[in-house]
């Protein structure tokens, strides 16, 4: 019998606020336990939640960009049960009007069809705290990251591969990051992701009982996950067992999924709305508006790169991997009016020279300005593009015009033919013996003369200006 | 002068004109506490040093020329509002030695103004109850005969004013719990509409039904305490952003051409005789004033009592999970592991009652039962509420009794719950509909104890029922008796 | 309904709620019963419950649920991170504490 995978994903989003959706306290990560609490986030006793109008924006801005449809009215309910971390013994989500609904993405992975994978919702909800195990002979609450804002976007279960999962996981970070609701950074658990997995018999219109990995927090770690679960549920099926809905966890050291101790007992929430809270209402205008300020998304932007620029689609990929590279990219045409080099430059220089120094985009100490300074001293022939190379290692460290360091270093291409032809027959007279292999056809030792030439010109001699004239007196 | 008989607006004449101190008054109503309480119980927590430091406080401030209508004035607050620095136990064992970390909004109000805390009063734990027996720290008796109760939950608040231990006190009401203690005792309790006054601070029982409001010894008092604390809060999302208008201004004798009304379902068959001929000589007396009577329906009355037990005890359920011995509260010795820790903890924090509702308000949410108990009980609650908006159509205000019958005595009714819980059948629909009353002072029962009489008004109508009470108040007598203490 | 009458209901026990129910709900509640407890809230529950079952003589087909009952929308607070209460005060009430955590019995996840 062979088996069909059928696998949903929840998102947890966490919000990049500058406080916490239900309370003024700071989100700011890692600080001291328990540091960044008041009365509200702590669960104390006569406390209440006041909604983060920043968190309801956010939430419509991730429907709109994953082409969801906006609620009018959308509630608050409270989600109930036991846990330290959890500090009123509720946690404050939406059950019934969630804020978006049946929403979708297009994935296309290499050489498919692109895949349209159903959104059924995307709801708001606080995050819980944190529980610290080994402490003494106890666990330790810290309860700073309780009230965090999160978004959960829960897809359809339309994906039939890992690999479509980790596509789709790619497509939805990149969208939220390009909203800068979320930071993205997932060692710190802004996007976490929540696998349910379940096979069926192909062919079967029935899905297998599922189950669920929890808290996945890398591509990586995605992929591994779900293609282990995926054979496990096979082996055990094929091997007579039967597929248990449970909670697992995904081990990274040893690639494999278990079950969670200490949450066999099936939760039932008692989901009823919040009476702490009010309805929110949500205009067409305010969605108007928001969709009016919607920053460019990747799609769009990527196609844009391709029509407006001529990139290639690969050059437009990488381009548009973040927000702010494809913004310094399109600064830096901006001035220098050739998308080509300044293409070349980017994915190629300026990308080394980042993962080198350990530095983000955001942090590049030469400005597209001077990047496109640099294009143009390499169009109008002061120097050539190995030279600009060093000219970039000189600009990366000082905060210099590249004119200027050009003009300092005297790193100027010489272009004048009376000096180059000197040096020419100078190399000539000195290397007969080459001279004649190339008149009896060896093309190669042209590279040599070049070798000579730029070497006896301490490599600022013009290229092209050498080729040429070499060519013409080798040729006699 | 016996500073102790004093009200808000009499003492605030005597402070302002420098006549009299707050440290005087303070001193005053601490010796009267002293003397009284082992007889009363009414407070949990007499706070005297922090007392007579916020009255000189409170001296300074009116010698510097400036006396607003609560300053310098000694008040008590039930143990249900969170004062900073101060115990607040809710009359539990679970919060018995919880210091508040942040003060209530209708008490940072009043604080602002340089008001006096006396101390914190005894209630029915967690607000769950009609008589202040389901305390931690024992039953709270009614000053006008110590074997019976002072109603519930707000009882210390009630009988802290009838034996004028405080000039004046806050309550909260989720089902009657002003209305029905200030009824008993012979003073004025007034809930006002859902979302005038913030919540925050408040422990919480029933989310959707709690509301804070004064209990006092007359209708002026009630109408300044609520000009104080009412308002619009940011920190309470279901506080509502309406102007507070001028609740004094209200207080006129006139009741002519008023249109009130008298929902038939209130005035059963086989009502307690003392209660029907009190509130027979209230009717007349108003007619005689000029008010005009109508007889309105309220048909689902008989469905109130059942529809809030179903939704005050689920939100109440889910309220009350916070306490569970992790961050506060009392945590269990010699548990083993978490899930044993707050079983057991809640096990010996929470008294009977409390349990009780927190096992009815679970269940009543629960996996199956929460279309048929939660949500039709939220249905019903429509249809009280539509009641009461088609009878504000036809008349200004409703005129009910508060109790079915003069307080009861100490333990009478405390075997059978269903028995306690449909003594609030004529307080409960108020709360449902989310609307404001007001319980005062009425020709008392034929044995000298107090009924009160109910004015109901509409969403925010709290100035049509100010007027009716103090009409009624200024051209009666009921409210001049005085527990014989 | 429509009588001068209260409603006497005859809530004596139409329906039971068994040990076996107090037992699953005590635990959803996270509350240790005694057996006396246990067996004394399936009694006052059940004729709470029958009391409640009233509300089945009302048609309430087609009416919404009040879940509040004055309408208020659209409350809400600026994103603006306050300074918070300090750990001291957070833990001020704490029963156990290990550095600046509350602490617990060990949890097994």
């Amino acid at each position: 019998m062979r088996f069909q995978p059928v696998i949903g994903l929840e998102v947890h989003v966490q919000l990049n606020t500058q406080s916490k959706i239900f309370c003024g306290c700071s989100t700011r990560f890692g600080a001291e336990p328990n540091s960044n609490t008041c009365p509200v986030c702590l669960g104390l006793p006569g406390t209440l939640p006041v909604l983060n109008r920043r968190v309801v924006e956010s939430a419509i801005m991730a429907g709109l960009a994953t082409n969801c449809s906006i609620a009018h009215k959308s509630i608050f309910a409270r989600k109930n049960y036991f846990y330290p971390d959890l500090p009123k013994g509720y946690q404050i989500s939406q059950f019934e009007q969630p804020i978006c609904e049946k929403g979708w993405l297009d994935i296309q992975l290499d050489g498919q069809p692109p895949k349209r994978i159903g959104i059924t919702r995307i709801h708001m909800e606080e995050d819980a705290g944190k529980l610290v195990h080994g402490l003494g002979n106890g666990s330790g609450v810290d309860l700073n990251r309780a009230g965090t804002p999160l978004l959960e976007v829960v897809s359809e279960p339309d994906f039939r591969s890992a690999d479509e999962a980790v596509a789709y996981l790619k497509q939805l970070h990149q969208i939220v990051t390009y909203l800068g609701i979320c930071d993205g950074n997932m060692e710190e658990g802004s996007f976490r992701c929540d696998a349910n997995v379940s096979v069926m018999p192909v062919g079967s219109a029935t899905f297998g009982t599922r189950a669920e990995i929890k808290n996945v927090n890398s591509f990586k770690f995605v992929k591994a996950a779900i293609e282990y679960e995926i054979n496990r549920q096979i082996d055990l099926i094929e091997d007579g067992g039967t597929v248990v809905q449970e909670t697992r966890l995904f081990d990274p050291t040893t690639g494999t999924t278990r079950s969670m101790r200490g949450k066999e007992e099936a939760h039932d929430y008692r989901y009823f709305p919040d009476p702490d809270l009010v309805p929110l209402i949500i205009s067409a205008d305010w969605v108007e508006q928001t969709e009016k300020e919607l920053p460019e998304l990747p799609t769009i932007k990527r196609q844009r790169f391709i029509t407006q620029f001529g990139l290639s689609e690969y050059d437009a990929e990488v381009l548009t991997a973040s927000r702010s590279l494809a913004n310094y990219f399109e600064e830096t045409v901006a001035f220098a009016h050739n998308p080509k080099a300044a293409a070349n430059w980017v994915m190629g220089e300026v990308t080394r020279a980042l993962n080198d120094s350990g530095l983000t985009i955001d942090s590049c100490p030469v400005a597209p300005r001077r990047l496109a300074d640099l294009l143009h001293l390499i169009d109008n022939g002061t120097i050539s593009n190995n030279i600009a190379k060093k000219v970039f290692e000189l600009m990366w460290q000082n905060d210099k015009e590249p004119a200027a360091i050009v003009e300092e270093q005297g790193m100027a291409q010489v272009s004048d033919s009376g000096a180059i032809e000197a040096a020419i027959d100078q190399i000539l007279a000195a290397n007969q013996g080459q001279v004649e292999e190339f008149r009896s056809g060896k093309d190669k030792v042209f590279g040599f003369f070049v070798g000579q030439v730029m070497k006896a010109m301490k490599g600022k001699a013009n290229p092209a200006v050498v080729n040429e004239l070499l060519l013409k007196k080798l040729k006699g | 002068m016996e500073l102790h008989t004093l009200t808000i607006h009499q003492l605030h004449q005597q402070l302002k004109a420098r006549k009299v101190s707050s440290l005087e008054a303070t001193r005053a109503l601490l010796t009267r506490i002293e003397a009284t309480d082992s007889r009363i119980n009414a407070f949990i927590t007499v706070a005297a040093d922090q007392a007579l430091a916020a009255a000189e406080a409170a001296d300074q401030r009116i010698a510097n020329g400036d006396c607003q209508p609560l300053t310098g004035i000694p008040l008590a607050l039930k143990d249900i509002f969170l004062t900073e620095g101060l115990r607040t136990t809710c009359a539990s064992r679970m919060l018995e030695d919880f210091i508040a970390p942040y003060d209530a909004t209708a008490w940072a109000r009043l604080k602002s103004q340089d008001a006096v805390l006396l101390g914190k009063l005894n209630q029915d734990e967690f607000a769950m109850g009609s008589s202040s027996e389901n305390s931690a720290f024992g039953p709270t008796r009614n000053p006008w005969d110590t074997e019976r109760i002072p109603g519930g939950s707000s009882g210390g608040s009630a009988a802290a004013v009838a034996a004028q231990q405080a000039i004046a006190t806050l309550g909260t009401d989720t089902g009657g719990s002003i209305r029905q203690p200030a009824s008993h005792c012979g003073c004025v309790g007034l809930k006002p509409t859902y979302g005038r006054v913030s919540r925050y601070g408040v422990i919480a029982y029933a989310s959707s039904l709690d509301q804070v409001g004064p209990v006092t010894r007359d209708v002026t008092d009630a109408a300044l305490l609520l000009q104080a604390i009412a308002g619009h809060d940011p920190n309470d999302s279901t506080s509502v952003d309406q102007p507070v208008p001028d609740y004094r201004a209200s207080l006129k004798n006139d009741v002519k051409g008023l249109r009130i009304g008298l929902p038939k379902e209130y005035f059963i068959e086989g009502l307690d005789p003392d209660v029907q001929a009190s509130m027979d000589n209230a009717i007349a007396h108003l007619k005689s004033q000029g008010a005009a009577f109508v007889e309105v329906s309220l048909p689902h009355t008989g469905y109130a009592v059942a529809c809030y037990y179903l939704i005050a005890t689920a939100e109440a359920s889910s309220n009350l999970a916070r306490y569970e011995g992790v961050r506060f509260g009392h945590r269990a010795k010699d548990t083993q592991g978490l899930i044993e820790m707050m079983m057991q903890s809640r096990a010996e924090g929470f008294g009977a009652e409390v349990k009780r509702r927190i096992m009815l308000g679970t269940y009543a949410l629960s996996s199956g039962y929460y279309d048929a108990y939660y949500l039709k009980a939220q249905k019903v609650r429509t249809l009280i509420q539509h009641d009461f908006n088609e009878a504000f159509k036809q008349v200004d205000i409703l005129l009910t009794p508060v109790a079915p019958t003069p307080a009861f005595r100490i333990g009478e009714k405390t075997a059978d719950p269903m028995q306690m819980y449909l003594s609030d059948i004529f307080t409960i629909p108020v709360n449902l509909a989310g609307i404001c009353g007001i319980s005062l002072p009425a020709r008392p029962s034929s044995s000298g104890l107090p009924i009160g009489l109910q004015l109901i008004g509409r969403p925010f109508g709290e100035e049509t029922i100010l007027r009716a009470a103090y009409s009624f108040e200024q051209t009666t007598d009921w409210h001049r008796q005085k527990a014989a203490l | 309904m429509g009588q001068n009458k209260a409603p006497e209901k005859d809530y004596q026990t139409i329906m039971s709620i068994t040990r076996t129910e107090i037992e699953h709900v005590a635990r959803l509640a996270r509350l240790t019963l005694n057996d006396d407890e246990q067996e004394l809230f399936a009694t006052q529950m059940s004729a709470i419950l029958n009391y409640a079952e009233s509300l089945n003589e009302l048609d309430t087909d087609g009416i919404l649920p009040t879940a509040h009952a004055v309408p208020v929308e659209n409350a809400f607070r600026p994103d603006v991170a306050h300074a918070s209460i300090g750990i001291d005060k957070a833990l001020h009430n704490a029963p156990d504490r290990v550095e600046t955590f509350f602490k617990v019995p060990p949890v097994i996840e």
